[in-house]
């Protein structure tokens, strides 16, 4: 259920999951993180402590989250391998949060299950912040997307948008596409139709009134787009190697495929790229990802300053 | 046809017009197996409104509503009869409440509910057809994967 548009007070609050978020406040973080990408504020956060609790594999989130509390003068404790950590020899995440909690001010973290991070919160008195829950949430890669989007385009409604590639697994797809409907933009969602939008998605989608079509080419609709989000196809979720070979080329990114797009369009993705994106792209005004991923610093910084009741 | 098949109860709860074979769950669900006084349990009664339904009878209990409600997740159609001194006290229909705590299990195995020590949480999305979300895993579960811990 979307909240209501008032703004809370980000003191003390959780960031678990896109959901819990009204425009308000999705406005509210971008508008702070604007602030932290023109300027730096190198004590902001100093003699704070972040817990970075990785239970499995990131790069960019965990990098950019440790470097956001460090560029606001915190400090970071980590676990240095989830394999080694007291989970694997039996601890419930309940348990782990509670001793953890009682070391650091805030704490981020990923985990494979889902809602892991929404429990992690009830247990912890510090803020958490979720760096992904298994299939289910990544809250702050969608507000660097939103940030992102709002820095090439200038506004976030009525904005003509299409989700491409992987969106019945790619869950940053999933709260992308909701909390862009929140802003009235047009949804496109462009994909194999055995990786198109689950169930449960268009369920909340339609709850709040989203505009979307689905299609499984992209190139009829590149003239009216603003913004093409790609995500990453992988070869392992097709049962049938032959029906990824069918597909495989469709959702490329050529300069082909980009002649008659408007002037401020952009290309984003949440990368890693495999060959969604075709290298020749990385040197158009239109690609954008390398920029959105920078931008997930800022976005990160004011998120931690906000929990933090700092800003 | 006899008008009673089974005992009328003298102080307690008749819960009725459960859907035809749901009154075992039923008796699971409220525990009723350890209960040590008399619990008559009906299957496949004729109903006008439901063609066929099940009845369960407990001596000596009166259901508090939030046990009634709990009824409602797995026999949305049942109502419950309170009796005192053989008599009809207090009819009512039973109620889908819009928070159900611990009562459910979550249907998606990688919801952290299925293996952490945490407590089941879902809000009524719609009770007819019945559909419930996650607290969690904010996943979608229908009546068909409803399961009760």
């Amino acid at each position: 259920m979307p909240r209501k548009s008032t703004l809370r007070s980000f003191k003390n609050r959780d960031v678990i999951s896109v959901r819990d978020f009204s425009k308000g406040d999705i406005q509210h973080v971008l508008k702070v993180a604007k602030t932290f990408k023109a300027r730096p504020h190198p004590d902001l956060l100093k003699g704070t402590i972040l817990a970075s609790l990785f239970f499995e594999p990131s790069t960019r989130t965990r990098f950019s989250f440790e470097s956001a509390m460090e560029r606001l003068g915190g400090s970071v404790i980590s676990l240095a391998d989830a394999k080694s950590s007291s989970s694997s020899k039996g601890e419930s995440l309940s348990d782990s949060i509670r001793i953890v909690e009682k070391y650091c001010d805030v704490i981020v973290m990923r985990h494979p299950l889902e809602g892991s991070a929404r429990l992690a919160a009830e247990v912890s008195k510090n803020p958490v912040l979720n760096g992904g829950d298994g299939a289910n949430q990544h809250p702050t890669q969608t507000f660097l997307d939103l940030f992102s989007i709002h820095e090439t385009q200038k506004k976030l409604a009525g904005l003509h948008v299409a989700l491409v590639g992987d969106l019945k697994y790619g869950r940053t797809t999933h709260s992308l596409a909701y909390a862009l409907a929140l802003f009235g933009a047009r949804l496109y969602f462009i994909a194999p139709q055995s990786l198109q939008m689950p169930d449960h998605v268009m369920r909340d989608l339609e709850k709040i009134k989203a505009k979307y079509s689905f299609h499984t080419h992209p190139e009829p609709f590149m003239p009216k787009l603003d913004i093409f989000y790609a995500t990453r196809i992988q070869k392992e979720r097709f049962p049938d190697p032959l029906e990824y070979e069918k597909v495989e080329g469709i959702y490329v990114i050529t300069k082909k495929l980009l002649k008659k797009v408007k002037k401020n369009f952009r290309i984003l993705h949440p990368l890693p790229r495999v060959n969604e994106i075709n290298y020749e792209v990385d040197n158009t005004p239109y690609a954008y990802y390398f920029e959105q991923a920078n931008n997930g610093l800022y976005v990160r910084q004011a998120l931690l300053a906000l929990v933090m009741g700092k800003v | 046809m006899r008008e009673f098949r089974v005992y009328a109860i003298k102080q307690g709860t008749v819960i009725d017009h459960i859907p035809d074979g749901k009154g075992v769950a039923i008796i699971d669900l409220l525990n009723l197996k350890s209960w040590k006084k008399i619990v008559t349990l009906g299957m496949s009664f004729p109903s006008k409104r439901l063609g066929r339904k099940d009845i369960v009878k407990i001596e000596g209990k009166e259901l508090n509503p939030n046990e009634a409600n709990k009824i409602a997740i797995i026999a949305p159609t049942a109502t419950i009869n309170i009796i005192r001194n053989f008599k009809l006290a207090r009819k009512s229909q039973v109620e889908i409440p819009e928070v159900i705590d611990g009562i459910v299990k979550c249907a998606n195995p990688s919801c952290i509910t299925n293996h952490d020590h945490a407590r089941t949480k879902f809000y009524l999305e719609s009770a007819k057809p019945l559909l419930l979300h996650c607290h969690y895993c904010e996943r979608y579960l229908s009546e068909a994967e409803i399961t009760l811990l």
